[in-house]
């Protein structure tokens, strides 16, 4: 049987080398857009996709800026990533996107235009018309988008298979979530009568939220860190940080995993530059 | 007896649902009139969805239900409504083709009225969809064209607009264009201004103008026929595009488009640049026939 906590480790592993990478290439200004990196809160993505895959289910999933993680957790191929973040037609998004309207056809992964939070409604709405799972991810700012609130009504409402994931980073670029609202996500959709449930970024906690998943709306409202900036490269400070937490419990067995996918995203790199 | 233009829309409505398993959202569509009677008795288990009253989110739930390839109606009531529902079709379903590879099909049925109806709810807004990618927009006034729009739509992977006004719904006539030699002027109108175009003609005639009239009933993408420019370029006067929108939309940019492509100037005339009240001393009205001819008059007169 997999270790269920080390199969999350090694997507979010991925994830966070990608970023590191891209951190670095965004420094060297190899990439010439607003660059949304989701460095601090891969885990996220990780174990919810970890999870699908032991469910074996292919859901549909809305994602928005911020969305490397949950692209390359879900298992987006990595060299449309960075073909994406280098502008070529053979990117994810056919070159059109950048960084922050990715999408994975293959996955079923839905890109995202642009207007923050519409991701939420547009999920609703797929949901609605295929009654099959799907996922959709949101930031704790793009979430008080008054479209997002009636949307998540709407799906309690016609009590959707959906899951509802609040990456609540108390970020809005650098304005505090207790600046722009005294309420909370979690208690909103409880009030239209979701399953809601305020939880930090630990896998297992993750994990043991999702018992349920897609018998009914849910929404997980999950407190996380972002390492670098909103855009571009900077960090935001020596915060907590998950990575950090989960490649000490896991010891040499964690060093190995984050070796290989820094060699593996390194290589993906090189390969994609030779081709220009 | 001809079928009217109200139950070709129903009877289209009915095949879609029932035949091509699709879905027609909207707000209030089952409440009492059934939106003018242009939608068959039919509930959600048939794919008659009523949605909440949260216009944004509404227009992002049919975004989401074409994304699954359903081809959806979407009913919106009042077209001055589309200024809250048209910011996820505009920004997601019009470019979705463009920016993912993945079409985002949507019948938009919008819906415009006139008269004492406030400055909101009033005529017609298709404008607000003109100036953006992805999107088409037809205003059929007849069975036939209605039809058409739908046949068209079907065979298609964008957006359509479909400016339709109340006031065509108990139409059952086809509207024909009427090109004549040495004509004094032309006249080019949109949506329900094609009904009360033909008034003026008939007005103008009596008083010793010839008159062409080109119905418009695409409205983008804009297709000007090789016989409308003749047909303008042979009137005296040149010509005008009515409209029951504002004058600075899509009435403007036909006329530059025109006149571009013509030897004639090509007038406008719409709504006033003004805000509609609701009693008739402060309403905002399409031009009635009265007015289309007297403004081809002081023109033909200048």
């Amino acid at each position: 049987m997999k270790d269920f906590r080390l199969e999350v480790f090694k997507k979010a592993s991925l994830c966070r080398n990608f970023e590191n990478i891209l951190y670095e290439k965004v420094q060297e200004k190899l990439i010439k857009f607003p660059v949304y990196l989701s460095a601090g809160q891969e885990f996220i993505a990780s174990t919810i996709a970890e999870k699908i895959s032991e469910l074996k289910i292919s859901p549909d999933i809305f994602i928005q800026h911020r969305g490397h993680s949950t692209y390359l957790a879900f298992g987006g191929s990595i060299d449309q990533l960075i073909d994406e973040m280098l502008g070529r037609k053979t990117g994810c998004a056919l070159g059109m996107g950048g960084s922050a309207s990715i999408q994975c056809k293959e996955k079923n992964i839905f890109g995202h235009d642009g207007l923050m939070g519409n991701q939420v409604p547009i999920g609703v709405g797929a949901c609605f018309a295929s009654k099959c799972p799907t996922i959709v991810f949101v930031g704790d700012s793009a979430a008080e988008e008054d479209y997002c609130l009636s949307a998540i009504g709407w799906a309690s409402t016609k009590k959707l298979p959906i899951l509802f994931v609040v990456e609540d980073n108390n970020l809005s670029i650098l304005t505090e979530k207790k600046v722009r609202r005294n309420w909370e996500m979690h208690d909103v959709a409880q009030g239209m009568h979701v399953k809601s449930f305020n939880i930090s970024d630990d896998p297992l906690e993750i994990n043991e939220h999702l018992q349920n998943v897609f018998d009914y709306p849910i929404l997980l409202n999950i407190n996380t860190v972002r390492k670098y900036w909103h855009a571009g490269a900077g960090t935001d400070g020596d915060n907590f940080d998950r990575y950090e937490k989960e490649l000490s419990y896991f010891g040499d067995a964690g060093i190995e995993i984050d070796k290989f996918n820094k060699n593996l995203v390194l290589e993906a790199w090189q390969r994609q530059l030779e081709k220009q | 007896m001809a079928k009217t233009v109200r139950e070709t829309i129903k009877d289209i409505t009915k095949h879609h649902l029932l035949e091509k398993k699709s879905m027609c959202f909207g707000q209030c569509l089952t409440a009492v009139g059934w939106v003018g009677g242009t939608l068959p008795e039919l509930y959600e288990e048939d794919g008659m969805v009523e949605v909440t009253t949260a216009d944004v989110a509404n227009g992002g739930f049919v975004v989401g239900a074409a994304l699954k390839g359903i081809r959806p109606i979407y009913v919106v009531r009042y077209q001055g409504f589309q200024w809250y529902n048209a910011p996820i079709i505009i920004n997601y379903a019009c470019k979705s083709k463009e920016i993912w590879g993945i079409p985002c099909p949507i019948f938009v049925r919008s819906i415009a009225m006139e008269g004492a109806i406030g400055p909101v709810a009033g005529s017609s807004h298709h404008s607000l969809f003109q100036r953006m990618p992805g999107s088409k927009i037809i205003s059929p006034m007849t069975p036939d064209e209605f039809d058409f729009a739908y046949k068209e739509f079907m065979k298609d992977d964008d957006v359509y607009y479909v400016s339709e006004h109340r006031r065509s719904y108990d139409n059952s006539e086809e509207l024909k264009n009427v090109i004549q030699q040495d004509a004094d002027f032309t006249l080019f109108p949109i949506s329900i201004t094609r009904f009360d175009a033909e008034k003026a003609r008939l007005i103008l005639k009596e008083q010793g103008y010839k008159i062409n009239i080109i119905h418009q009933l695409w409205i983008k993408p804009f297709l000007f026929k090789k016989e409308w420019r003749e047909a303008l370029n042979s009137s005296k006067h040149g010509g005008m595009v009515l409209d029951d929108d504002y004058e600075e939309g899509a009435a403007s940019s036909i006329a530059h488009s025109m006149m571009i492509d013509s030897e004639k100037k090509v007038y406008t005339f719409g709504l006033e640049h003004r805000t509609a009240g609701f009693h008739p001393d402060v309403d905002n009205l399409p031009p009635s026939p009265e007015s289309i001819a007297e403004r081809v008059k002081s023109i033909i007169n200048k």
